[in-house]
């Protein structure tokens, strides 16, 4: 029965290759190529899947004046929206760890690319869901605050631009300043009438650009998503499966599942079916693909114990066309040109390496990951904890070991960084880097200014004692799924000097071996051959002997 | 010299199958233990695997031909010769001195070789056989109430094992040359046939083997 079932499919597949041959053929365009048609299609996605038209709403047949007259109008039919999206860390940036305790969220965290958000709300609110938090009287319980277009836009038009509080242009822009550059700012109605479904474009509008542009700062999420052929992810494949972000984050009341804070490391829920997904389940790959997901081979779901399914089936991270910051170190920003005047070097791939506002940069693409231990849990170093000068500083720190059973191997990014610290006080420091005043960092390169400002803007006074630490920051390795066929073959790790030569706590077929057993084991081999051989030895001559 | 018939036609194959078997076990065990590289270490897990079961089927049939005939009584130890065979050995081989043990049908291994292939079937082969299919079903030990153990402990077993079966097998092919020709014991292994000298049926039958 199974044999035949197995022979049918087989057929079936095969029919269905030749039928798709033409089809994936046309897989090897070149990104660009598809660049054109995704708009559009997106759009008819919309019409063709959604009971609602929101060109032919009567809310929407009128001329917006700016963002928080469009939300108005959505929060007309859409009254609880606003609400919904009030409690989560899309709006607040805030989160606190129910195990460690900590007060997270971006609001909290000090990271080693562009540090601080408390400083510069402004400039770093264009990635907020929210219209105007430019300082600390920012109103978080404004309705009309919050930002529908940014994650429902399918029009592609709708930019928010840093420096303008989580506002798009509402008129001709130069973007970026003095680059000669400007934008149009976005015909709002048109946007407000044509939204839907968020996207891997909407969502990748932020997450794809952290760290101050695109691909910097994870490693395994960039604009090269947006349409991604399959080789990059075998999920979100533009002409296969076509996953959105939502696909397997899903969100319930506008909460979105899934938490860098604290993620799940190690999902033992085995595979849901759509009635047993409980709001928030966390998105994994098991939620899908259960706890034995290599139906051939049988001793490879013998590692699921250990292993996350990422650290075999994303190989590299920054798998596409671009490549992602892997170090920023500030300690060297400031210096200018003879003129007084910001420097920009370039390397010979046309990438900044050193920028008088940051400092140095560092690249990779299709970097390998480095491997951890990683239960969930991470703790941050906050600012007011103590911070050694002369040690590298963990930003934060995957907790799990071998012995956890919650614990599995994870790929992460290491991202290094150099940067300031309140050396007085002893503390990281929160540095106010973006904005139009004598203070910011970009533009007036004063670290004492800058400093004060910041240091102010969480309530503490600088010391006036300038330094900087060495830090990384881990950021753990979760898209870009490769195909299986790109996944680490056994011997990435089953070797000396492999993938996982840094792990520790478990017995490693291929790397780990006891060398009194071997040693011994072979000596007892080699005399066991050697008696052999003499013995023989002394045959034959014994034998020549007794034919004289 | 006389020819007897000590070597049925089920034994010669399963001593040909399993010795074929053992050698790829040791091949691809010892590569994906790291000690070399050959096939690759992903074949060499796989061959290995379907290896293990192979030699494990023929075994299932060698135990049940071993107890429904009887020969599991070869492999009773007894120090009978046994002095006489260690001195042989060490000096009689090399002067041509008469070999000490007769060989029978019902005798066909003389007392070291009992001994060494009772340690091979009580020792070597169970410390293999249990701690690979402990390896093989590693993602069943909670199930099994085994979840106290530990992969390096079955791993530096299956080793240790692994060694103890190279070090039988390099002296087991040398004294394969120990015969009263040097390929005679090789041969009956392949024919079935021995030579024997001539007294040895009226020697047996006087002790009552």
């Amino acid at each position: 029965m199974n044999t035949l079932i197995h022979s049918g499919w087989r057929a079936a597949c095969l029919a269905l290759c030749l039928v798709a041959a033409p089809v994936l053929a046309e897989e090897a365009a070149p990104p660009a190529a598809q660049k054109s048609a995704s708009a559009p299609q997106e759009v008819v996605a919309k019409t063709g899947s959604s009971t609602a038209d929101h060109g032919k709403f009567e809310e929407l047949q009128r001329e917006f004046a700016s963002g928080p007259e469009v939300t108005a109008a959505c929060l007309e039919c859409h009254t609880e929206a606003a609400k919904q999206i009030h409690t989560t860390k899309h709006w607040t940036w805030e989160y606190q760890n129910p195990v460690t305790g900590q007060k997270l969220g971006k609001k909290n965290v000090i990271n080693n690319f562009c540090t601080a958000v408390s400083s510069n709300q402004g400039f770093c609110s264009a990635c907020h869901i929210g219209y105007g938090w430019k300082d600390d009287n920012f109103d978080f319980a404004a309705e009309d605050a919050v930002d529908c277009l940014v994650c429902h836009d399918t029009t592609g038009k709708y930019k928010k631009i840093p420096g303008l509080a989580g506002h798009p242009t509402y008129k001709v822009m130069e973007w970026p300043p003095k680059s000669g550059k400007f934008i149009d700012p976005p015909d709002l109605q048109k946007v407000a009438q044509n939204v839907g479904p968020t996207s891997r474009r909407t969502c990748g509008t932020c997450h794809f650009y952290g760290g101050g542009g695109n691909a910097v700062k994870h490693g395994d999420l960039d604009s090269s998503l947006n349409q991604p052929m399959r080789y990059l992810d075998v999920h979100m494949d533009a002409k296969g499966p076509n996953f959105t972000c939502s696909t397997c984050h899903v969100s319930d009341a506008h909460e979105v599942s899934g938490s860098r804070y604290s993620p799940t490391a190690a999902d033992t829920e085995g595979a849901r079916l759509p009635g047993q997904r409980k709001p928030g389940s966390a998105p994994t790959c098991r939620g899908c693909h259960g706890d034995a997901p290599h139906p051939t081979d049988a001793k490879l779901n013998d590692h699921t114990d250990k292993l996350a399914c990422q650290t075999c089936h994303i190989p590299e991270f920054a798998r596409g066309p671009l490549h992602t910051k892997m170090s920023w170190d500030w300690s060297t920003a400031g210096r200018l040109d003879e003129n007084g005047q910001r420097i920009k070097v370039k390397n010979s791939a046309g990438r900044v390496i050193y920028d008088s506002n940051k400092g140095d940069f560092t690249y990779d693409r299709y970097a390998i990951p480095d491997y951890l231990w990683f239960n969930g849990n991470i703790e941050y170093t906050l600012f007011g904890d103590p911070v050694d000068p002369d040690e590298v500083l963990e930003i934060n720190r995957f907790l799990g070991g071998p012995d956890d059973s919650g614990s599995r191997i994870w790929p992460v990014k290491t991202f290094t960084g150099k940067q300031p610290i309140d050396a007085g006080l002893g503390t990281l420091a929160v540095a106010h880097t973006a904005g139009k005043d004598d203070a910011a960092y970009w533009g007036n390169y004063d670290w004492e200014k800058s400093l004060t400002v910041g240091m102010a803007s969480v309530g503490a006074e600088y010391s006036g004692e300038l330094g900087f630490v060495s830090t990384t920051m881990r950021w753990p390795i979760t898209h870009m799924v490769a195909p299986k066929d790109d996944a680490l073959r056994c011997k990435d790790c089953h070797r000396d000097n492999g993938r996982l030569a840094g792990i520790d706590g478990i017995y490693m077929p291929g790397r780990d071996r006891s060398v009194l057993l071997d040693t011994g084991g072979g000596l007892l081999a080699l005399l066991a051959l050697a008696g052999v051989l003499v013995h023989g030895g002394g045959r034959i001559v014994a034998h020549r002997l007794r034919r004289k | 010299m006389e020819r007897i018939y000590v070597f049925k036609r089920f034994e010669r194959f399963w001593h040909w199958a399993q010795a074929l078997l053992i050698i790829g076990m040791m091949i691809t065990g010892f590569e994906v233990h790291g000690s070399y590289s050959l096939l690759g270490f992903e074949r060499a897990v796989d061959w290995h695997a379907t290896m293990a079961w192979a030699l494990i089927t023929l075994w299932v049939f060698a135990i049940f031909w071993h107890f429904t005939t009887g020969e599991w009584r070869q492999y009773i130890p007894t120090t009978d010769k046994m002095v006489a065979m260690v001195r042989y050995y060490l000096t009689g081989i090399f002067t041509d001195a008469p070999h000490p043990f007769r060989q029978t049908t019902l005798r066909k291994h003389n007392p070291l070789q009992r001994i060494a292939y009772l340690f091979v079937k009580l020792v070597i082969n169970p410390l293999l056989w249990i701690s690979g299919l402990l390896y093989l079903f590693y993602a069943s030990w909670a199930g099994w109430g085994l979840g106290w153990l530990q992969l390096e402990w079955v791993a530096l077993a299956h080793t240790a094992g692994a060694f103890l079966m190279l070090i039988f097998f390099i002296v087991h092919v040398y004294l394969a040359t120990a015969g009263h020709t040097p390929t005679a014991h090789i041969k009956a292994m392949v024919t079935g046939w021995e030579e024997v000298e001539g007294e040895s049926e009226q020697q047996h039958a006087a002790t009552g083997a």
